[in-house]
């Protein structure tokens, strides 16, 4: 008896494991890439019936000038939803951090204070502690997030409208404040003109002439994509010296090659106008941050964990109260961000600003592929949901759809991508 | 002039690859408090189930005569109309509405929809004097003991006009004297001329009360004992009469010194304040020893584990945790951890692992440390520390990226070793090591806490299944209601032995 279930011994695994990690490799990021895909065929659709001009340099300039808040406030609220718990209130945060920023840079006369530097730093602290101040009676008093932020939803929203005085809005904002948003990045290199403008008879530039790039921009793209393509050859050379494999060499070199198209074409359309958006690189480097901690760090993981089995993690060691708390602060950061960026482009500071912002945010989340009970979710869905919501309601505003019924669009999108993930999930 | 009231013939019921019953035989005389014994796990609740409806007609081998017609009940609904009516261990009350709420769940005296709240009550006020229990009908569960709830559930049994009452374990989470009150009420019900079935392993009980004793053993009927034939002894001898194969791989025990130890510990029930769950345990463990703690479920074993690691359960805990002779700080898992503690839950579903996660993250996850530098991650170092430990506790899947989901049990309870593992413990506390796996699994388990056990871990084993314990530890506690009650050393240990020491609470701790 004992020796019919001793443990047999499992040979060449490795063998066997190569072309299954090959296909699993392409099925677990499916989802990703029919995202990105998905993104792609709305954006060709709105090129198309907008008559091209979605694509168009000025009109992606604005498109992401206009969604930014949205994207940022996604990426805090990717980790509060992946650790299973939801935040209504951080378009009303965001509001309210507009609105003490308006009132310390242009009423309150602080000084060097009203400085818009300082005035950012201390809106982002005090957005901070508004996470903490939610966090705090959701880690440590099991309070459900949902009521906790519903509550901060009403609070921070009436707090933004008295700031404001009633009805009305604070303004104008510095310029060097209305930078973060509406700015673009100084072209240090000078610019290069490709083709001259031609001036015809009647005193106009002709279609077509006049290219001139924003060297900057262009080379901070190459230098992008560049690095991309050596950090992600560098990891596969790695995982060969160490005998893994991930994914086959083609594919691999398919995926580089169609992301640095991608990259360059939008680096040539930025390029092309003004350059590159502030709020695009700011969006840009947290993005990246946002992807190593998801991916490499241990906090992470640790929130995935939280998300995926909180009890389990409890047992594991892991603080989940602490990490929870960190969680909302991280939130409450973002959010007054998003306020910023809002209040800067708006160039004033309204009571409506972040209205119903964060019914986009969390939709953008889910689209994302975000699992509403927690532990399932990626940055880079998350993003790519908001772009999807960005330029739905881009390409809809140029065809003139009227509002009602882009709301409709956006929630049959939401309902379908959501559908689309649990009818995926239970094949699987 | 007694009959027969029920009888269940042949009863076969399989799941995936166990067979739960073989052939039970069950014969009730209408009038008698009947008890079904048998270790955990032997198949004494799956026949209930079986006789309930819980598992419908179809899904099981046999015959099931009530009051001289064979029954096919396809759900519990059936079997409450014949007047079968089961009581389960985990009460089935809603906490939060009131007694006359709960008796007539789903069974309201209404209207047209509307109910007739002073019917309700008046009904409920006369069940409740029937089980002895003097409650205001509109108290709200939540607001009453376990032991008033019992007497509750009791009361809504005998508002269906119940023939025969069954109740599983109706005194595991009683105090002794809710327990001798609950019994009574059986005996007065007898002289009513009730018929009931006693699911319990609480041997003293049965004696007290049972005119019937059978006796289930590993998913088959051992005999039925009359009542002059009836004696703890007998049914020991009984309920664990199986020889112990050759199940356990030989080790050659090296124990050296003392390095876990616990001093007085005593622990409170989270929610009931008042209820002392463990009281004042001393136990002590050796480098390179495995040591046992046996009890029945409800013991009182888990409670103590978790509440020794990082205060996982219970409230107002007291007593000291010494390593190697140093008193230690165990007030959080992680600190528990940090001291080399280490506690591989009983139910890795729940407690134990990420399931919508791979096998890597989860191996890792309580010791990121050890992969890490700096907060980030080496995934290549994850990689290879996952297939290390995959080789090593022979977890079979397709590779380290499965979910540990889609696991079977063996292989899950393999992940959750391989996390706690990895996390280089010098005290390993592993819970039902072995609960719903298979012998080969098994085995393969044993295997491990073999050879930790020669690597100079110390490590203690909580298992209801006495051979287990006497096939692969050095020495054995017994526990009962949050007590130590016994400690031998497993040679001379037999599952006599402990189950005398559990049912008598005979042998005191050294």
């Amino acid at each position: 008896m004992s020796t019919e279930s001793a443990p047999a011994p499992q040979g060449n695994v490795a063998e066997e494991q190569r072309p299954r990690i090959a296909v699993s490799a392409l099925t677990t990021n499916l989802r990703e890439y029919g995202l990105i895909i998905a993104l792609i065929v709305i954006m060709l659709f709105f090129q198309f019936t907008t008559s091209g001009t979605l694509f168009k340099p000025v009109n992606l300039s604005n498109l992401v000038q206009q969604n930014s808040f949205i994207i940022v406030m996604a990426l805090g609220m990717l980790l509060v939803i992946v650790s299973g718990y939801i935040d209504l209130s951080v378009g009303s945060v965001a509001g309210f951090i507009g609105a003490l920023a308006a009132n310390m840079m242009v009423i309150w006369q602080l000084g060097p204070l009203s400085n818009p530097l300082v005035v950012s730093i201390v809106c982002l602290i005090v957005g901070g502690l508004i996470g903490a101040a939610q966090g705090y009676w959701i880690a440590y008093h099991r309070i459900p997030s949902f009521i906790v932020t519903l509550a901060g939803m009403l609070i921070f929203r009436g707090i933004c409208q008295a700031l404001l005085g009633g009805g009305s809005s604070v303004g104008p904002l510095p310029d060097d404040f209305k930078a973060l948003s509406s700015g673009f990045i100084p072209d240090v290199i000078g610019p290069l003109t490709l083709i001259p403008p031609t001036v015809n008879a009647a005193g106009k530039t002709i279609l077509g002439s006049g290219l001139t790039l924003h060297m900057t921009t262009v080379v901070l793209g190459l230098v992008a994509v560049l690095a991309y393509a050596y950090f992600g050859l560098r990891t596969r050379r790695k995982r060969e010296r160490h005998g893994y494999e991930a994914e086959p060499f083609t594919l691999f070199v398919i995926k580089t090659l169609v992301a640095s198209a991608l990259a360059l074409f939008l680096v040539y359309e930025f390029a092309s106008y003004r350059g590159l958006p502030v709020v695009l690189l700011v969006m840009g480097v947290l993005i990246s941050l946002f992807v190593f901690v998801t991916k490499r760090m241990t906090v992470g993981r640790r929130i995935y964990a939280m998300g995926g089995n909180p009890k389990a993690a409890q047992l594991s060691g892991i603080n989940t109260e602490r990490l929870t708390l960190l969680v909302f602060v991280n939130m409450g950061v973002l959010s007054a961000l998003g306020g910023l960026i809002i209040a800067a482009r708006l160039g004033q500071a309204v009571p409506a600003a972040g209205l119903g912002s964060e019914l986009d945010v969390i939709a953008a989340v889910f689209i994302g592929g975000a699992s509403a009970m927690g532990g399932v979710g990626q940055v880079i869905g998350a993003v790519v949901g908001g772009f999807i919501m960005g330029v739905m309601n881009n390409g809809m505003s140029i065809m003139g759809v009227n509002v009602d019924w882009q709301q409709v669009v956006k929630g049959l999108v939401l309902l379908g991508a959501v559908i689309f993930d649990v009818y995926n999930k239970n094949k699987a | 002039m007694t009959s027969t009231i029920l009888e269940m013939r042949d009863i076969t019921k399989t799941f995936p690859g166990v067979k739960a019953l073989s052939n039970v035989n069950l014969s009730v005389e209408e009038g008698d408090i009947h008890a079904v014994v048998g270790e955990n796990g032997a198949g004494k609740s799956t026949l209930m189930k079986v006789l309930s409806g819980v598992y419908p007609a179809g899904t099981y081998d046999g015959q099931i005569i009530f009051q001289g017609q064979e029954c096919h009940f396809k759900g519990i609904h059936d079997s409450e109309h014949k007047g079968i009516v089961i009581i389960h261990q985990e009460l089935a009350l809603v906490p939060m509405l009131s007694i006359a709420e709960n008796i007539f769940l789903g069974n309201e005296h209404a209207r047209y929809g509307v109910i007739d709240w002073d019917e309700n009550e008046a009904r409920t006020s006369a069940l409740l004097k029937k089980v002895g229990l003097r409650e205001d009908p509109k108290t709200l569960i939540t607001n009453i003991g376990v032991g008033k709830q019992q007497l509750v559930e009791i009361a809504k049994a005998l508002s269906k006009e119940v023939k025969l009452l069954i109740l599983d374990e109706p005194t595991a989470s009683l105090s002794e004297k809710d327990s001798q009150a609950l019994l009574d009420l059986l005996l007065e019900f007898k002289r009513q001329g009730m018929t009931s079935i006693l699911i319990s392993h609480k041997l003293n009980e049965v004696n007290r009360v049972a005119d019937k004793v059978t006796v289930i053993r590993d998913g088959r009927t051992i005999e039925t004992l009359a009542r002059r034939d009836i004696s703890e002894d007998r049914i020991i001898t009984s309920m664990v009469g199986r020889s112990l194969d050759d199940r356990y791989p030989p080790r050659e025990p090296a124990i050296g010194e003392v390095v876990f130890e616990v001093k007085n510990w005593s622990v409170y029930h989270p929610i009931h304040a008042e209820r002392q769950v463990i009281k004042g345990i001393d136990i002590n463990v050796r480098k390179g020893e495995v040591v046992g703690i046996a009890g029945l479920m409800g013991a009182g074993r888990t409670e103590f584990a978790m509440s020794l690691f990082g205060r996982s359960y219970g409230r107002r805990i007291t007593g000291e945790v010494l390593l190697k002779g140093k008193p230690v700080d165990v007030s959080s898992v992680s600190k528990a951890v940090q001291h080399g503690i280490a506690y591989v839950t009983e139910d890795r579903k729940t407690y134990g692992l990420n399931l919508i996660d791979h096998i890597k993250h989860n191996i890792t996850l309580a010791n990121l440390g050890g992969v890490s530098r700096h907060s980030v991650i080496d995934d290549l170092r994850e990689l290879a520390v996952a297939n290390d430990y995959r080789k090593k506790t022979n977890i079979r899947a397709s590779s380290v990226y499965q979910m540990t989901g889609n696991l079977s049990g063996g292989n899950q309870q393999k992940v959750v070793l391989s996390k706690w593992l990895f996390a280089d413990p010098e005290v390993l506390i592993l819970d039902e090591p072995t609960r719903g796996i298979d012998v080969g699994a098994k085995y393969e388990i044993y295997t491990i806490i073999a050879r930790l056990a020669a690597e100079g871990k110390a490590i203690v084993v909580i298992s209801s299944e006495m051979p287990e314990l006497l096939g692969i530890t050095d020495r054995i506690y017994v526990m009962n209601e949050g007590r130590m009650v016994g400690e031998m050393p497993a040679a001379d240990a037999s599952q006599e032995k402990i189950m005398r020491a559990i049912v008598r609470g005979e042998g005191k701790a050294a």
